[in-house]
């Protein structure tokens, strides 16, 4: 018969084995991220400036900007915003609380998941189909920051839909039964209490969902974004009436990243360091966005007690 | 729970604060430093040619095409600007020279940047759709072949020797150095190349195996041409191509290879052998292709004149090599009479001299 602490030893050895592989497989997540920022900040740290955030691309790296490229971002963002958001959660809302339980429902639901895993470029080249689509109908579609956007939308929308239905899932099924019981009708079930408790859910699910568009480049570059643009789209607010204007929807553009992938491809190694300055604001952009969530799911959260 | 959103908000706090100091720290090194992004010597800003009656333009011009030629199409269009005070709106997009095509028989854009002539396929569909184009060969561009700093044995390559290297057969057989010529080290030979979707890529194998994007596949490819530069410098035992626009800024790092195309006269790649027309098969002219219905237009009109007004300065800016001087009167009269067609009649040749390309009938 085995001895009993020798057997406990040899256990507890496994335990510790697992333990050290473990942290080291954390480890080297961090420092992979560690060595990646370390780098990007040696290189491109020097150029961030107002100047770098202010002028238009150049030939000569010093010179170059990234103004066009952060306002043609924050243009294609706010489109994707209007058209993921209210879809993705009318959408997971309807398969949440409404849709019935049948093989139909299954299948959307497949779907929905597996759409999150399609590769992006197949999304520009389905954005490609519709605006040469929309051409033949002779709608004035422009390869544009709609365009952009409305793609960045759909390539979004399953992450949007996934993350709200986990936020209304988490929500307990006594709420809703307390709501009916007081005479709520479903939609007043859904007004004031799950889309109100689950906002910090959808709001997580939406930046995360954000945070994944302003990185993209491939569906862009497919529907013919710009490299080289020396204009802002124009101003949504205009001095004469009547003030508002949807002129910028049409207008061309370009992303960051478009514009940090056109510059690590330069012979003349100062664009290097560009490239890597546009990545730190790249990331500080989605650093911050994650954090926005973090904050606002906490907030949210503190709110509800249940 | 409780303590996971409290330990949730100060990571929270702590990314956020993070990314402030990224930010913050930007401003605050640049302050020290001055403007010069990291110190790299800045070449100094090219003598721009004026060019009358650019005030009072509007509208826009919008160019779409070869990658190979946007660094030089964004220089002028940098120095157009300026010119004009901003007043056109210029566009460069980098759709590759067969994507820029598309763009420019479906009337999308009015100039494409090219680094091949116009292909029959292509002629067909501006037929179609009643584009009229005029061809206007712009710079050269020129490839390098290129091998490791500590590499004493090669100078000259001959065209046949870089056939024998780089043809699909030579895939897992021409494995070693002393396979090509047998006073070469008996060591692996280590290839490096353009990705295939590149322009480089279709040039290099066009010019030296004879028959565009027909080339061997064991080789280290890679659509960023510093990777290649970087690939060749580590290893003593390498062969690449790179267009001559990347060896120039890195001439410490690597060696040329001098071409010989069979007469037994090796010629390396310089600004001079190239405008003398004598580095060859390896070096090709770029092309801008201009709408007959936008040359009209203004605005494209005076982007085209100042295009080939300052070409030969900037081309040499951005690392290319401008067409021999008295070429450019040739192609400004083409432009300004809008004489249309291509010199090549749909067929893409290699090794044709400018004055031929410029003298031959244009077929339309």
């Amino acid at each position: 018969m085995p001895d009993v602490s020798q057997l406990i030893r040899y256990r507890k050895r496994q335990d510790l084995v697992f333990n050290l592989i473990g942290l080291a497989c954390t480890l080297f997540g961090i420092l992979a991220l560690v060595v990646l920022l370390a780098d990007l900040m040696i290189d491109g740290l020097p150029r961030l400036s107002w100047q770098f955030f202010t002028s238009w691309p150049s030939r000569f790296a010093s010179r170059a900007g990234i103004l066009p490229a952060w306002v043609g971002s924050l243009c294609v963002m706010s489109v994707t915003l209007v058209a993921a958001v209210p879809l993705g959660i009318a959408a997971a809302v309807y398969l949440e609380e409404y849709a019935p339980k049948n093989w139909l429902t299954a299948l959307i639901e497949i779907n929905i998941a597996n759409l999150a895993g399609v590769p992006s470029i197949i999304y520009g080249l389905m954005a490609l189909g519709i605006f040469y689509g929309a051409a033949e109908l002779g709608l004035g579609l422009k390869r544009g920051i709609l365009l952009a956007g409305v793609t960045l939308g759909l390539l979004v929308l399953p992450i949007v839909i996934v993350t709200t239905r986990e936020a209304l899932r988490s929500i307990p099924s006594t709420i809703r039964e307390a709501a009916y019981a007081a005479g709520a009708t479903k939609w007043q079930v859904v007004r004031y209490h799950l889309v109100p408790y689950s906002l910090g859910g959808i709001a997580t699910g939406t930046i995360i969902a954000m945070s994944r568009a302003v990185g993209e480049t491939a569906p862009l570059i497919t529907i013919g974004a710009l490299t080289f643009i020396s204009y802002l789209p124009p101003s949504p607010i205009q001095s004469k009436s009547p003030f508002v204007s949807f002129e910028w929807l049409q207008s061309g553009f370009t992303v960051l990243p478009i514009q940090m992938f056109n510059w690590t491809s330069r012979p003349i190694a100062d664009f290097q360091q560009n490239a890597a300055a546009t990545g730190l604001v790249l990331i500080a952009f989605t650093l911050t966005m994650n954090a926005v969530a973090i904050v606002v799911r906490y907030r949210v959260r503190k709110k509800l007690k249940w | 729970m409780r303590r996971n959103l409290k330990s949730g908000l100060y990571l929270g706090l702590f990314i956020a604060g993070l990314s402030l100091t990224v930010m913050g720290c930007g401003g605050g090194a640049d302050n020290g430093t001055g403007t010069a992004g990291g110190g790299g010597a800045e070449p100094p800003p090219t003598e721009i040619v004026e060019v009358e009656g650019l005030e009072g333009l509007s509208g826009a011009v919008a160019i779409d095409g070869s990658s190979t030629v946007f660094p030089v199409t964004e220089a002028v269009a940098e120095e157009f600007q300026i010119a004009t005070g901003s007043s056109v709106k210029v566009t460069v997009g980098i759709s590759g020279t067969g994507g820029g095509f598309k763009k420019f028989y479906r009337g999308e854009t009015d100039i494409s940047d090219a680094s091949r002539p116009i292909l029959t396929e292509e002629i067909e569909e501006c037929k179609k759709a009643g584009i009229e184009y005029i061809e206007l060969p712009v710079c050269f561009d020129a490839l390098t072949v290129a091998v490791n700093k500590d590499n004493d044995w090669v100078d000259t390559i001959t065209v046949e020797e870089l056939k024998k290297i780089w043809e699909p057969d030579a895939q897992g057989k021409i494995t070693h150095w002393n396979q090509i010529r047998p006073e070469w080290p008996n060591e692996p030979i280590a290839l490096f190349g353009a990705g295939t979707d590149s322009g480089t890529f279709d040039y290099f194998t066009e010019a030296i195996v004879g028959k565009a994007k027909s080339s061997r596949g064991d080789f280290t490819h890679s659509e960023d041409d510093n990777t290649l530069v970087q690939g060749i410098e580590g290893n003593k035992y390498a062969l690449g191509y790179i267009p001559y626009a990347y060896f120039e800024p890195n001439q410490e790092r690597l060696k040329a290879l001098k071409i010989d195309k069979g007469d037994g006269n090796g010629v390396a790649p310089s600004a001079e052998a190239v405008i003398a027309g004598t580095y060859q098969p390896l070096s090709r002219p770029l092309f801008l292709y201009v709408s007959k219905k936008s040359a009209e237009r203004p605005e494209v009109k005076k982007f085209i004149e100042f295009y080939l007004a300052n070409v030969p300065a900037l081309s040499q800016e951005v690392k290319y090599t401008p067409l021999p001087a008295d070429a450019y009167p040739q192609v400004s009269e083409r432009f300004n009479k809008l004489e249309t067609g291509s010199a090549f009649g749909g067929v893409p040749e290699v090794g044709i001299s400018i004055g031929d390309i410029l003298s031959r009938p244009l077929v339309k």
